[in-house]
C-alpha cells in the first residue's frame, strides 16, 4: 500500500539508508544531474516551511525537473473544505512525485496510502520528518567517516523534539552509545529508552550539561528548549541557559567532534561557537540538498552512477 | 443462590448469543459497538449483576443472532474478560473468551486532536501493542493510547 513512498525513516532498512547516503555523496560531488528531465514534481506545503521547501525545490531544479505546488494552504481549495484525499487524488493526475508538508500528525501516511503516485513526507505535524533525519545521518557519516560505534550526545528538548527521536531510531542500526542531556520536564520519553533497551543500545541520562560529557562525544546534537513546552515558566527561566553551548566548553573536546543542530537556533548555541571548526550546523543544512536529491532518486527508482 | 443466578442469566434463550462478564460501566458501549440498537431480534440486557470475577457485571442476550469472530472480538477493547456463549436449543454449545485482535479497524477514535484521522473523513487503524494492558497505537500519527483513554468511534 505504501508503494515506494517515504513517510518515516523507519521505512528504510540499514542497507537502504546506506544506499541513500552513498547517492548523497555522489550528488555532493556533482549536484547538477538532469535525471528528472521531463518529470513534474508537486511540492504541497500545507504549512509554511521555508527551509525545507527551498531545499527540496532546489534539489528538483538541479535534477532538471519542473515544479508545481503551493507554499501556503490558505491559497488552496483546502480552505473551501476540500479533503486531503481529494487534493492528493487531483494532484497525482498531473505529477510523477508528490513532496508534502502538512500540519496534521499522520497526514503523510494517509496521503501515501491514497496516492497513486509516490510521496515524500516533508514533515507531518509533530510526527515524522525523514529528510531531516537523512541529512543528519549524512552529516554524521561525512564528518566521522562512518556511522558505526559513535558516541551521540543529544542535548535540550528530548521529549518533544521529533528530530532526536527519528535520529535515535535511524542510528540504532549502527551500534551507537547515546547520552541524553535534558531537564526533567524534557527528558527522553520512556518508549525510546525501552526501544534502546530492547536492541541492547547503551545510553546514559544526564541532568547537567558538563564538559565531561562533551569531552566524550563524537557528535553533539543540540536542540532548542522551547518556552511553550513548559507548564512552569519559573522552571523554564531556570533551565533555558543551562543547556547553552559556549565555545569555552569545547576546549577539551575530541578532534573529530562535530556540533549539529536542526536549526533554527535561538540561544542554545552561543555565537562564539560559530567560528569553531567543530561547529557544523550550517554545512549540515547544506547537506540537506544532497540528502534530498538522493531521497528523490531513491523514491523514483533512479540509479545514480559516479 | 449462584445456581438460580445462572439460570436467570441464560435459561430464557433458545437460540442465540450470550455475552457475559461485561464490566457494568461498559455495558451500553458494548451495545452500541455491536450496533444492537439497530437489530430487530429480541435483545435482553441485564446490568449491575453480581460477579465474583469483576464485581458488578452486565450481560446481554441476543436471540437468533450469531456473530463472526472478528466482529465479536471487537468488544475486547471494552470488556477484555467477556465470555461468549453460543446457545442452540437451550444448550450452550460453545463457550469462548473474547480476545483482542492485532489490529483494530475503524472501531476507536484517536485521542490526538491533531491526528489526521480526526480531521479527515476516513477510517481509523490501530495496532494493538499490549494485549494485557490494552495499549494501542495509531497507525497514522503513531501515538499510543492506553485503556482508559480509548474512545469508541
Amino acid at each position: 500500500m505504501r508503494n515506494e513512498s517515504l513517510v518515516s525513516i523507519t521505512d528504510y532498512s540499514k542497507e537502504e539508508i546506506l544506499e541513500v547516503l552513498e547517492t548523497a555523496r555522489l550528488f555532493e560531488k556533482n549536484p547538477n544531474r538532469r535525471v528528472l528531465e521531463g518529470k513534474v514534481i508537486a511540492t504541497l506545503f500545507f504549512e509554511p516551511s521555508t527551509r525545507t521547501r527551498l531545499s527540496f525545490e532546489t534539489a528538483v531544479n538541479r535534477l532538471g525537473g519542473r515544479i508545481i505546488g503551493f507554499s501556503d494552504a490558505s491559497t488552496t481549495s483546502s480552505t473551501k473544505g476540500e479533503t486531503l484525499k481529494d487534493t492528493i487524488m487531483m494532484v497525482s493526475n498531473y505529477v510523477d512525485l508528490i513532496i508534502m508538508r502538512h500540519y496534521l500528525d499522520g497526514a503523510a501516511c494517509y496521503a501515501a496510502e491514497v496516492s497513486p503516485k509516490p510521496l515524500i513526507n516533508a514533515g507531518d505535524g509533530s510526527n515524522q520528518h525523514p529528510s531531516q533525519t537523512m541529512l543528519d545521518l549524512y552529516s554524521i557519516y561525512k564528518t566521522q567517516g562512518t556511522l558505526e560505534n559513535l558516541n551521540i550526545t543529544m542535548v535540550g528538548d528530548l521529549k518533544y523534539g521529533r528530530t532526536v527521536h527519528s535520529l535515535l531510531m535511524a542510528m540504532s542500526h549502527f551500534h551507537p552509545t547515546f547520552h541524553f542531556v535534558a531537564p526533567d520536564e524534557l527528558k527522553m520519553p520512556e518508549e525510546y529508552k525501552i526501544y534502546c533497551d530492547k536492541l541492547g543500545i547503551p545510553y546514559v541520562e544526564h541532568h547537567d550539561f558538563t564538559e565531561e560529557i562533551i569531552n566524550q562525544a563524537d557528535i553533539l546534537y543540540m536542540t532548542r528548549v522551547q518556552r511553550e513546552r513548559f507548564t512552569d515558566l519559573m522552571e523554564y527561566e531556570k533551565v533555558k541557559n543551562v543547556y547553552t553551548l559556549r565555545n569555552a566548553m569545547l576546549a577539551g573536546s575530541k578532534d573529530n567532534l562535530r556540533i549539529l543542530h536542526p536549526l533554527p537556533r535561538v540561544n542554545e548555541i552561543a555565537y562564539d561557537v560559530d567560528d569553531n571548526p567543530k561547529a557544523y550546523y550550517f554545512e549540515q543544512a547544506k547537506n540537506g540538498l544532497y540528502a534530498r536529491q538522493a531521497i528523490i532518486c531513491k523514491v523514483l527508482g533512479i540509479k545514480i552512477e559516479d | 443462590m449462584e445456581t438460580t443466578d445462572k439460570k436467570l442469566q441464560v435459561a430464557a434463550l433458545a437460540n442465540g448469543t450470550v455475552i457475559d462478564h461485561i464490566p457494568s460501566e461498559q455495558l451500553f458501549k458494548v451495545v452500541s459497538l455491536l450496533r444492537l440498537d439497530q437489530i430487530d431480534k429480541s435483545v435482553t440486557i441485564g446490568n449491575n449483576l453480581c460477579s465474583k470475577l469483576i464485581g458488578k457485571k452486565g450481560i446481554i442476550k441476543i436471540a437468533d443472532t450469531f456473530f463472526k469472530e472478528e466482529e465479536i472480538n471487537r468488544i475486547a477493547i471494552l470488556a477484555p474478560n467477556a465470555k461468549i456463549n453460543i446457545i442452540k436449543d437451550y444448550e450452550v454449545i460453545h463457550k469462548q473468551q473474547v480476545s483482542l485482535p492485532d489490529e483494530l479497524h475503524d472501531i476507536i477514535r484517536c485521542a490526538n486532536p491533531k491526528c489526521i484521522t480526526n480531521n479527515e473523513p476516513m477510517a481509523t487503524r490501530f495496532e494493538v501493542i499490549d494485549k494485557e494492558q490494552v495499549v494501542v497505537k495509531c497507525c497514522y500519527c503513531e501515538q499510543s493510547i492506553s485503556k482508559d483513554a480509548i474512545k469508541i468511534k
